[in-house]
């Protein structure tokens, strides 16, 4: 042991093609829980992690975004490459590499295996899915192949462990010591290179098996129905307006149960404790603000619920197939549908994803218009005005009305990222020849494990949320509503006296002509730091309002009551549009590699927020007068 | 730009048709890739090959869009790719039918 802690701990990397279950495989190497689903370029930046083996040696090992070659195209495949060839400042080259190939596609993946021992590093190679290859009737002679190559073989199956076993006896045996590294020389291959290479795939998989390209597999068959011109489509929009409909209609139930709670917790508080400024702060800062963004967990569950099983499925990449028509009208390309997807869920790891694509003005574009596909934390917003101004009503055909006006929210979102799309590339920006060349991966069926994992991380982070920065920001609001305490004899409630109050009166001249109240206007300020903040803000903000003893969990009443449905509208309109978080901004500041682009866009987007909501505002009254 | 030399297979350059004619299931041989117009991005053939799209190897086309029949969904050995149309257009192919390539 005394030699591992002077020795570096030796450096592996997982190298493959696109979804090829890299990810997978680090996650059971290293006890991890990254991000794994069924389409090409789920990561897109180095992770590391570390694994100790059963004979006590400790490794690094890291998870590359998936490459189709080592001669990169995008900013994601640049990593990789880089990582691979000692090129990456502050990093040191690998000691060894598992090239990771889909069984069921070698004709691909070998290639691939070909170029890293062009490389030189040491390599073994895992024979990842194996499970599946077996069950397409596939059967790989996975010793000739080892001998046909040069370097050891491994079955693996990503999710399951026995394989894993084996392939870090093949580490364990081949990692001692750390290697002397040697200068890789990387020439960039030729047509003619890959050609031969592809020759020499041929050759082995005759000699090895596993080369069935006959039939037409289950897969086809559902893309049959699923990419159909006509069915396609349909499908796709079925798919959606569930979606939508279920975050409402499922989510009643635990809503309810969670609103109850917070109540019987509220009026425990209040029973128990002596009136003071603790109880002050308890109920109306803590309470009332995390209680009113707590509620809206279980939608936020349910619409994670939808996006995980389209992301493991394999259905993703055949929703930018339906739809590549419309990117590519407005001047988008047919990659950004991924990352524009994933937007839906947040808008940070949607900007991260434009790695994948290759044309820095088509990635540019997408970044810019990332922030206006619907995020979940605008979820609680659009679900708290929903909920307080459009009734339960069921349409015809069953369909909850709530649910149709939610739907339209992010159809509003998108089109509106489709005109700036457009505008874009009215002024020069795209190449004119936007890439797709998107792999449709085989269907499977989604991981019960994969999707619990991914949930229960959603509640984490959401939770994680609630009991720090929400906690805190509220914490702060109350304060900042509750001093100077009113002068004697005041009439108003205390808010109104306080720093917090005059802000709002001081923003509400500002927001006025759009609709919104000295309430609104307070709220807005701590949404910036995360929109859901809004609605806990506007909980506080109504709790310190109400002269009685109004209790926590009540938000949707006191503002159904206290808004005119102009301003409701007006306050869903800001919420399309407005930049309220930092973090987005953040990230498109370290991803742009400039201050020029989040200023822009934090501008665009304002502008576009005060004028949609102003029309909404304005259209509204008019129609109601 | 990227030309990838014509394949070993010795069939009548009268029956090489671009990818985007092939109709959907019949099955065809890569014949060459090649950029198709000098103005697209000199990588783009060069992409398609590290795809798999090589002489040789059987490609057939698994779906197309509605209204331009674009984009359109790609096997290429054995995988699957969605392509649009400025993309299939620099693929050469040879249909196995009537008679193989």
């Amino acid at each position: 042991m005394e030699a591992l802690s002077s020795a570096p701990s030796p450096l592996i990397a997982l190298v493959g093609n696109p979804n090829c279950g890299k990810t997978a495989l680090f996650n059971i190497l290293t006890g991890s829980r990254q991000k794994v689903a069924n389409y090409a370029g789920v990561t897109v930046e180095r992770k590391e992690g570390s694994l100790l083996t059963p004979s006590g040696l400790r490794v690094r090992i890291l998870d590359l975004p998936g490459a189709y070659s080592l001669d990169p195209l995008t900013p994601d495949e640049q990593v990789t490459a880089d990582v691979l060839l000692g090129r990456r400042s502050g990093e040191t080259q690998p000691d060894f590499v598992v090239c990771v190939t889909d069984a069921t596609n070698l004709r691909q993946n070998l290639r691939l295996v070909l170029s890293l021992k062009r490389l030189g590093l040491p390599m073994v190679v895992a024979l990842n899915m194996t499970d599946i290859a077996r069950r397409k009737g596939i059967v790989i002679d996975a010793e000739r192949l080892a001998a046909e190559l040069g370097v050891p073989v491994v079955e693996t199956i990503g999710v399951k462990t026995a394989g894993v076993r084996a392939l870090i006896k093949v580490l364990e045996g081949l990692a001692l010591p750390a290697r002397a590294r040697r200068p890789a020389v990387w020439l960039p291959l030729s047509s003619a290179d890959i050609e031969h290479d592809q020759s020499e795939v041929r050759r082995i998989l005759g000699l090895v098996g596993g080369d069935r390209l006959d039939g037409v597999t289950v897969s086809d068959r559902v893309d049959g129905v699923v990419l159909h011109p006509v069915f396609g489509p349909l499908i796709l929009a079925v798919i959606l307006f569930l979606v939508f409909q279920a975050v409402f209609a499922w989510a009643q139930v635990p809503m309810d149960a969670i609103k109850l709670g917070v109540a019987a917790v509220g009026n425990w508080l209040g029973a128990a404790l002596p009136s003071s400024l603790l109880k002050g702060l308890l109920i109306d800062g803590v309470l009332a603000g995390v209680g009113s963004v707590l509620v809206f967990l279980p939608q936020i569950i349910i619409l994670f619920f939808f996006i995980l099983m389209l992301e493991d499925s394999g259905y993703l990449p055949r929703a930018a197939f339906l739809l590549d028509r419309v990117m590519g009208s407005v001047g988008l390309s047919g990659r950004a549908f991924i990352p524009l997807l994933s937007s839906f869920a947040c808008a940070i790891p949607g900007i991260m994803a434009t790695r994948t694509i290759q044309n820095a003005r088509d990635r540019l574009a997408t970044i810019m218009i990332a922030p206006l596909m619907t995020c979940s934390a605008r979820l609680p917003v659009y679900a708290l005005i929903i909920g307080a101004f459009i009734p339960r009503r069921t349409l015809w055909g069953g369909l909850e009305l709530q649910g149709v006006v939610l739907f339209g929210l992010y159809i509003v979102g998108v089109a509106s990222a489709m005109a700036v799309a457009f505008v874009l590339k009215r002024t020069g920006r795209g190449s004119g020849f936007q890439a797709l060349m998107l792999e449709l991966p085989a269907y499977h069926w989604p991981n019960l494990r994969n999707l619990g994992i991914g949930l229960w991380q959603r509640v984490e982070i959401f939770m994680s949320r609630v009991g720090t920065i929400i906690l805190a920001l509220m914490v702060i609001l109350w304060a900042l509503s509750s001093f100077p305490a009113p002068p004697p004899g005041a009439t108003g409630p205390p808010i109104q006296y306080s720093i917090a109050g005059h802000l709002g009166a001081w923003l509400a001249v500002l927001f006025a002509p759009i609709g919104f109240n000295w309430q609104i206007s307070i709220a807005l300020v701590p949404g910036l730091a995360a929109r859901e903040v809004a609605v806990g803000a506007l909980g506080t903000v109504y709790a310190l309002s109400a002269t009685g003893d109004d209790v926590s969990g009540a938000l949707t009443p006191l503002i159904a009551h206290s808004w005119s449905l102009p301003t409701a509208l007006s306050l869903l309109a800001w919420y399309v549009f407005a930049p309220q978080c930092l973090s987005t901004l953040a990230t498109v500041k370290r991803e742009t590699n400039s201050w020029r682009y989040p200023i822009i866009m934090a501008a665009y987007l304002f502008g576009m927020a005060y004028v949609g909501s102003w029309i909404t505002y304005r259209v509204a009254m008019a129609l109601l007068s | 730009m990227v030309t990838i030399s014509q394949s070993p297979l010795a069939t009548p350059a009268s029956r090489h048709i671009q990818l985007t004619e092939l109709s959907i299931g019949t099955r065809a041989r890569v014949v060459s890739v090649a950029s198709a117009d000098a103005a697209a991005p000199v990588e783009l053939g060069r992409r398609l090959a590290e795809l798999g799209f090589l002489p040789g190897e059987a490609v057939r086309i698994v779906a197309r869009g509605l209204m331009t029949r674009a984009p359109i969904a790609v096997r290429i050995g054995t995988g699957t790719f969605a392509l649009r149309l400025f993309e299939a257009a620099c693929i050469r192919v040879c249909p196995e039918q009537p008679q193989p390539c």
